[in-house]
């Protein structure tokens, strides 16, 4: 009796999530006219013209390529300075070290539209305006302070004893991180990186202010379009859809450690 | 756990220091450049002292910015959160179903900003969107272009959209970490509905809860992208969050020392709350721990 | 109070069981009498818990019924049945006091105000938590946990049943013992249904009037611990019972006498027929007696001296064979073994085959 309304509740919830996707999935499947044209649940005239469109005109899926570019970039970067600090963080208590892990921290909670405008103007003064570096290093203000997060968390749960053991065993410092620490937290990894992707791939305001042609991300690239080709609906419906898929197949990988990821390895 | 004194720590975290220095300290200084000067273009600056940080605090635009921000923040939050946990207190606890729920909750996460932006601008257009469409047609007047209060309702339902599911992930990862035992005990006990979320679930729950609300409150403080391609801070300016104003302010119309005066007040704000999460949390770690 | 009485009962954690390996336990008819002390002793996942769990109604058994006096609760809520039970690791409600933790149950249940307090605070002083009463169960240690949730276990007077499922794991061992009496003063004064599961033979035997002795999803033998020492029903309790276990060789029994593989022949004592099967004779090493004229040859590999008696590991027909000697005897030179007759146990196919002409 309890399961059933539990069902109910989800059913009702679930929809609520699926419903605004189906109508920009729908969308992306019809013409133009049929969008403004009929009001219709399914579309009447299946095309996929409008994904023709993107995968076939370089302005549009060069802007994939460039966010898939710099979120991996970012990804990377983010959690191979994060997991030295990381350690440090749950294995040592050093001289100033709550202080910079709350000032770490509020980095995490800086609102972009803050730092947008002086980016800009660092970034142009260092030739690196427009490059897919720049967005990486810029979403590693937010991104590397919360994979340090998460990862001291992790951490945290693996027994001191291990290393201990290692040392003991004559293994060194960097050889018993990649050798044996690392596997340990691999899931804590996995999940570090997931937020990193995650926060990377749907920020659009930096990553926007910092680029113009070469290393335009496709989020901006949608709304560009929208107001320069008027109202291509279809068109842009499809670019949304394939911005989503991404996302859905990194979620797909981690779908096992998504309820621990997402506190933050603290449960 | 014990920690070992080592101040040798210092070279493991400075990697991330000179990076997070770099990509924070630096555009700050420039921030706090800007606010203490005037400019007219071309590279010159005169000393304007506090003037801009007078103007700021004194500025109606920027009181009514801040209070729709507050207001925004708290109503999403009075929405979200209790959502969130009764969602996660209604998902399967494992098995087939229950990796659904999570892949599916997990979705609006992953799809950018400005996406869940477009996605909400079709659907609640009355011509093109499914859910303008239907109110038209059971005769509701809705048009969040014009009407302020249909804007607010639009891009309220659309955070609780995209971000109840984050409540409730993290909810539900708190849930899991009860033993079956405690339900168990309950069951006993002969303890209600009531009881089991009062003394198990929710005591279980407080840890993960208060990142919930802490991740909520900043992020939705910071609000951009959104709120603008959906209703571009309109209709006048009753949309406008401090995020958008301030966009406005440095790109739109170039006022550089207002803008960064506000800036960092804003930064105070955001760091004044997140130092009082912050110790509530590691306090509430602590407790734990003994 | 009731009498609980489980009919045809079985149960399988798999939708669609096929054969007998699919069940978590067996088909089985048990009675336990009302007020009764048991122990409910097997080694881990034997089905002890699932069956502790089927009685309380955490579990709906797929087969058989459940009974509480006449009235059939298979399908009543834990709740109805009224039902104590104590958790392997302690369950404490962190955010209430201690005392808050003893009183929930009552409370749950709307009794009085006095009568709680009245009745919490006996409770208290029983599992000696009596200074704790106003703190937070938050940060108090594994064994003060808990005492607490076997306070609240036995806060309740008017409860069918209360079972323990191996409540003692996480307690120190003088603690062990303290608790251990208790519980059996508690079982005295108010002669509540007690179900106590184990796989320690110690707490089952000093605990309980009547050991329920479980194997591979069966129930293998109810009987008082002086049953189960002298004629276990099943080689698994002979085995499991005991320091060290009964002996087992394999044999042919005609009558009275049994032929081992080597030939050698035993005295019974009594007259078992002729059973059929996979046969064997168990003999417990404390009805082994080593002697140097009659009996068998058996060769000595290791003397264990425990105190009051020693344990010799020997060989016997090229099997390991224990014998307990008493404190101050001598091991001969060659030694030989013979057994008490009388005190032999005879198995076809694991099961004890009772003596001809006399109530086993």
């Amino acid at each position: 009796m309890r399961s059933r309304s539990s069902a109910l509740v989800m059913t009702f919830y679930l929809l609520f999530l699926m419903v605004p996707i189906y109508w920009l999935v729908n969308m992306s499947l019809k013409t133009n006219a049929e969008i403004t044209g009929t009001f219709s649940i399914f579309p009447r005239e299946l095309t996929f013209r409008n994904y023709m469109v993107i995968l076939t005109d370089p302005s549009w899926y060069m802007g994939y390529v460039n966010s898939i570019i710099y979120v991996v970039l970012n990804t990377v970067i983010s959690i191979a300075v994060a997991l030295p600090a990381a350690y440090a963080f749950s294995r040592y208590s050093f001289m100033g070290d709550k202080h910079l892990f709350f000032w770490l921290l509020t980095n995490r909670m800086s609102p972009p539209a803050v730092f947008a405008l002086p980016f800009f103007q660092l970034y142009s003064s260092i030739g690196l305006f427009d490059t897919h570096i720049a967005v990486a290093l810029a979403h590693c203000l937010f991104n590397v302070p919360l994979a340090v997060w998460i990862l001291e968390g992790f951490m945290r749960g693996v027994p001191k004893e291990i290393d201990e053991t290692a040392y003991i065993d004559g293994y060194s410092f960097p050889r018993f991180f990649i050798r044996i620490f690392m596997p340990l937290v691999a899931s804590g990894i996995g999940v570090a990186a997931f937020f990193c992707f995650m926060f990377s791939w749907v920020e659009l305001l930096l990553s926007r202010t910092l680029t113009s042609v070469n290393a335009k991300p496709i989020a901006a690239t949608m709304t560009r379009t929208v107001s320069a080709s008027g109202m291509d609906w279809g068109v842009l419906a499809a670019a949304g859809v394939l911005t989503i898929i991404p996302g859905a197949l990194v979620i797909w990988f981690v779908r096992n450690y998504i309820a621990k990821g997402f506190a933050l390895g603290r449960v | 756990m014990e920690k070992t004194q080592n101040n040798r720590a210092w070279f493991l975290v400075l990697p991330v220091l000179v990076l997070v220095a770099f990509s924070a300290v630096i555009p700050l200084m420039t921030v706090v450049n800007y606010s203490v000067n005037d400019t007219f273009g071309n590279n010159e600056f005169f000393w304007a002292g506090l003037d801009w940080f007078d103007e700021a605090v004194h500025s109606d635009r920027i009181h009514g910015a801040l209070l729709r921000q507050a207001m925004f923040s708290a109503i999403i939050l009075a929405i979200e959160v209790p959502l969130g946990i009764f969602v996660a207190l209604n998902m399967p606890k494992k098995g087939f179903w229950s990796s659904f729920c999570l892949v599916v909750m997990a979705l609006p996460l992953l799809i950018p900003f400005n996406v869940v932006g477009t996605i909400w601008q079709i659907f609640g257009r009355g011509d093109i969107g499914l859910l303008g469409h239907t109110l038209a047609a059971i005769g509701i007047d809705y048009n969040y272009t014009s009407d302020p209060f249909d804007a607010w309702a639009t891009v309220v339902v659309m955070d609780v959209w995209h971000w109840t599911s984050l409540v409730a992930l993290l909810a539900y990862a708190g849930l899991q970490s009860i033993p079956q035992a405690y339900y168990q005990a309950a069951r006993i006990d002969q303890a209600s509905r009531w009881a089991v979320f009062r003394y198990i679930e929710l005591p279980k729950m407080k840890g993960v809860l208060l990142i919930a609300v802490l991740l909520r409150f900043m992020d939705s403080f910071m609000i951009y992208t959104e709120p603008f391609v959906v209703t571009g801070g309109g209709p006048g300016n009753s949309t406008t969050f401090l995020s958008i104003d301030l966009v406005k302010m440095a790109v739109g119309q170039f006022d550089l020392g207002p803008a960064a005066a506000f800036s960092i007040m804003y930064f105070l704000v955001i760091l004044l709350v997140s130092w009082v999460f912050y110790t509530v949390m590691t306090n509430l770690d602590r407790q734990e721990a003994k | 109070m009731a009498q609980i009485t489980l009919k045809n009962l079985a149960h399988s954690y798999l939708p669609n069981p096929k054969g007998e390996q699919d069940y978590a336990l067996k088909e089985m008819d048990h009675v336990w009498q009302d007020g009764g002390a048991y122990a409910l002793l097997g080694s881990s996942g034997c089905g002890k818990t699932t069956l502790l769990n089927i009685i309380s109604g955490l579990l709906r058994p797929s087969h058989g019924r459940v009974l509480f006096g006449d009235r059939d609760v298979t399908d009543a809520a834990t709740a109805e049945r009224n039902i104590a039970q104590v958790f392997q690791f302690p369950v404490v409600y962190d955010t209430m006091t201690v005392r808050d933790n003893l009183a929930f149950p009552l409370r749950n249940r709307g009794q009085d105000a006095a009568y709680i307090k009245r009745r919490v605070d006996q409770i208290a002083k029983m599992i000696g938590m009596e200074a704790m009463l106003s703190r937070k169960a938050q940060g108090l240690t594994a064994d003060a946990k808990q005492k607490i949730s076997l306070g609240r276990g036995m806060v309740r007077e008017d409860v069918n049943a209360i079972l323990f499922d191996e409540p003692l794991t996480v307690i120190d061992p003088h603690m062990k013992w303290e608790l251990r009496t208790q519980l059996k003063q508690l079982h005295r004064e108010f002669g509540h249904t007690m179900i106590y599961v184990t796989h320690d033979q110690t707490e089952a035997l000093t605990f309980a009037d009547k050991v329920v002795v479980m194997y591979d999803g069966r129930v293998v033998q109810l009987g008082t611990p002086e049953e189960l020492f002298e004629t276990p029903a099943h080689t698994f309790v002979g085995y499991f019972i005991g320091s060290p276990g009964m002996n087992f060789l394999e044999a042919r029994v005609s009558g009275t006498r049994a032929m081992l593989v080597s030939g050698a022949g035993v005295d019974l004592g009594d007259d078992h027929g002729t059973p059929s099967g996979r046969v064997q004779i168990g003999i417990r090493p404390e009805h082994a007696v080593l002697t140097e004229g009659q009996g068998l040859p058996v060769t000595i590999r290791r003397v264990e001296d425990v105190g009051r008696h020693r344990i010799l590991r020997a060989e016997l027909e090229g099997q390991p064979f224990n014998i307990v000697q008493p404190e101050g005897q001598p091991v001969p030179a060659l030694p030989r073994v013979a057994f008490v007759p009388g005190k032999i146990n005879v198995y076809a196919d694991d099961w004890r085959v009772a003596p001809q002409g006399r109530a086993a």
